[in-house]
């Protein structure tokens, strides 16, 4: 299982462990070393991690990732009223239901590819997120969300210690998970870590290979007597299967699943943090999706008046409309910077941040252009 | 059968404001080759043309006049609106009609606007990947639909059909079928207007020589290069001529839904749908698929289907959708060749 990394790999895999885990210590100085930010940051991370494996290798757009989030959310909620508040069942339960789930909808989306895929797969979730909200109701409760109460069932936790006062919190046996404490950052983190290090797993072994070669031309692999279709099939459903995992994340996390986290605009979400970061590229997504978290942080929090503040140097005829202005980008308007940037990005740096340091790095490294990569992820691949 | 005849009804406005939008997506797909996600945004643009006309419409002098007294015994406040201060009569009658009337409004600025995002954007587009196209243009569409927010709030807008429209028509007594059949005016108004610019749009396209010449670029660009015709120029105009279609089905579609900022994204999902039903490429397919859509969709909502397959009413296009494209590759109506694959 440890074989077949090449030593930059595990430098990589090593330094990314390191930076997740002290990024508590790591994001001080800009404000955002709180558990609640930083895990979702490795919730979303996880996400895109997964949507990359498919966009990012085989270059099929899917539209409708976000249903597996719900999925995932659904089936961990469900899981801690019915069975027990520990995480490990709600996240196996996640992951087994979002993986049929996942197999259904590719088997019969990657009958067709391009745009048609797309469409395909955002009828479905825009199927599975109306049916939420209206026929599903004692599944999901609507539009109020699927929440935990009371009286519970809860089987397992009450033939051990039958019901205490209150609702339960989310644990890892004696690890209070939910509420927004470091156990739950470590929990998602760690998550974080083993699905990063699956995924450079899957880029350097023989069914990446494939994957990208599919990528590049099908008809090609075709000619030559592959079979495409159960590779693209795997690689769906494994990504399927990230995206629920980071969905019973967040309801363990958050014990709450709404029928919202599946709309699209959710799905679209994960292909702007996966662009953002660099497509096919192993940290971009994660650097896309911390990117992304942090500043739909900082931007919503602004406000008119810490604008004025920041430029109150300025005299008033400047100030006004500057602020004017600005104030068009933040707070409410976080949407709107993101819209932007995302286009800038499209435009001008289709590689995404990556890309970006890559040019950075290649600048001051005159002497040996293309030798070395910012990643090993962009590195060209040797032919077979 | 007055239910069957009322739900085609119903579903043919609907329909309508589908094919509308659909069938300027077409029109930019085929001529240009680029999959425009921007483009409910342009819907959404149009309606909110109808919303600044009738702001602007509704700008009041008040005079305070001391003569007059309220209820409370305070001044009266007498607000006129500056359109009937000026033109009398008529200001009023432009005011009732603001949504109609606003098409004067909306035709130059969609079409300002159409031109501007492909000579600004979409054409650096055209040789990327589609992928990249739906990005950009979803990444535009996101830009657009916040500025409108930022001006324009959050919340629906309602609009107001002219009085004249107001009420339900008693479609029944046309056909013998008495009272029961009623229908709002304004959506058989809408009906009529969608269709009379599908007609507009295939008129313009068959039997102007302009016309000809789009349609032979779409059919094969380079030979109409050959002949000496600049067919990027008339594309983009093309391009202006989808962004107002887009921005009418939007102005007249107010009275029947209040716009707001997000409305263009939800009507872009189902106009993208009724695009691949209908057939990449073909606009007779986009239309086509645009009624029938809306059609069954209103089937759907019936209280007797829906008794029967519950929730069919929310999933149907999306159903449908997949039935299609997994037993028609081409869609519909769609031509051999286009984006097969």
């Amino acid at each position: 299982m440890f074989a077949g990394l090449s030593r930059n790999d595990w430098f990589l895999f090593l330094a990314f462990t390191a930076v997740i885990l002290l990024m508590p210590i790591i994001l001080q100085p800009i404000g955002a070393a709180y558990p609640a930010l930083m895990q979702k940051m490795c919730i979303f991370g996880l996400f895109a991690i997964g949507f990359n494996i498919l966009f990012g290798l085989t270059g099929y757009l899917s539209f409708g990732h976000a249903a597996f989030v719900g999925v995932g959310s659904y089936a961990a909620v469900w899981s801690f009223k019915l069975l027990t508040m520990n995480i490990v069942p709600a996240l196996m339960l996640a992951v087994f239901f979002t993986a049929i789930f996942a197999l259904v909808i590719g088997y019969v989306s990657l009958r067709r590819s391009g745009i048609y895929f797309s469409i395909l797969t955002l009828a479905f979730a825009q199927m599975s997120y109306n049916l939420a909200y209206s026929v599903l109701t004692p599944l999901t409760n609507g539009e109020t969300g699927l929440q935990l109460s009371l009286n519970d069932p809860r089987v397992i936790d009450r033939l051990f210690d039958g019901a205490g006062p209150g609702l339960p919190r989310v644990n890892f046996f004696d690890l209070y998970i939910s509420g927004g404490g470091y156990a739950g950052f470590y929990t998602c983190a760690l998550a974080l870590i083993a699905g990063f290090f699956i995924s450079i797993r899957i880029f350097r072994s023989p069914f990446g290979m494939m994957l990208r070669a599919i990528k590049s031309n099908q008809n090609r692999m075709r000619y030559t007597g592959f079979n495409t279709r159960p590779y693209l099939l795997a690689a769906f459903v494994i990504s399927g299967v990230y995206a629920g995992l980071a969905g019973g994340l967040m309801a363990a996390t958050d014990p709450l699943a709404g029928a919202e986290r599946m709309q699209w605009t959710a799905s679209g979400e994960v292909v702007l943090m996966t662009i953002l970061g660099g497509v096919g590229t192993l940290v971009g997504p994660v650097i896309g999706a911390a990117v992304i978290k942090y500043f739909e942080n900082i931007f919503s929090s602004f406000g008119d008046a810490t604008l004025h503040d920041v430029f109150g140097f300025l005299p008033d005829a400047i100030e006004d409309p500057l602020v004017a202005f600005l104030s068009l980008f933040v707070g409410d308007g976080w949407h709107l910077t993101l819209g932007v940037v995302f286009m800038l990005i499209v435009i001008f740096l289709p590689g995404g941040i990556m890309e970006g340091l890559r040019r950075i790095w290649n600048l001051f490294n005159r002497r040996r252009p293309g030798d070395r990569e910012a990643t090993p992820a962009a590195q060209p691949q040797p032919a077979e | 059968m007055d239910a069957i005849l009322l739900q085609i009804l119903n579903g043919l406005d609907k329909g309508g404001a589908y094919a509308l939008i659909a069938l300027g997506l077409t029109l930019v797909f085929g001529t240009l080759g680029v999959v425009n996600f921007a483009h409910g945004a342009l819907f959404m643009l149009g309606a909110f043309c109808a919303v600044t006309f009738n702001k602007l419409l509704n700008l009041e002098s008040v005079v305070i006049d001391p003569e007059q007294t309220t209820a409370w015994g305070s001044p009266l406040e007498v607000r006129t609106p500056y359109v009937e201060a000026w033109l009398g009569d008529f200001g009023a009658v432009l005011n009732d009609y603001s949504v109609p009337a606003s098409i004067v409004l909306a035709i130059p600025v969609m079409l300002l606007v159409g031109i501007a995002m492909e000579r600004g954007l979409i054409r650096y587009f055209y040789k990327r990947p589609h992928a990249d196209q739906i990005l950009v243009t979803f990444g535009l569409a996101i830009v657009i639909q916040e500025i409108i927010k930022h001006f324009f709030g959050a919340n629906p807008i309602p609009q107001p059909a002219p009085d004249a429209f107001a009420g339900t028509a008693y479609v029944g007594e046309i056909f013998g079928l008495g009272q029961t059949l009623a229908y709002p005016w304004w959506r058989i108004v809408y009906l009529l207007f969608s269709l009379a610019v599908i007609g507009a749009v295939f008129a313009f396209l068959q039997f102007t020589t302009y016309g000809m010449v789009v349609r032979a670029g779409m059919h094969d660009r380079q030979t109409v290069g050959f002949l000496g015709i600049d067919i990027q120029r008339r594309f983009t105009v093309v391009f202006g001529l989808a962004a107002v279609v887009a921005g009418l089905a939007g102005v007249m579609y107010t009275p029947i839904l209040p716009p707001d900022y997000h409305m263009g994204m939800e009507f872009l999902v189902l106009s993208f749908v009724v695009v691949v039903v209908g057939g990449m490429g073909s606009l007779g397919g986009a239309v086509a698929a645009g009624f029938l859509l809306g059609i069954l969709q209103s089937f759907a909502s019936m209280n007797e289907v829906k008794a029967i397959i519950p929730g069919i009413d929310q999933i149907i296009i999306y159903l449908v959708a997949v039935v299609i494209l997994l037993t028609l590759p081409r869609g519909l109506l769609g031509r051999r060749g286009v984006m097969e694959d």
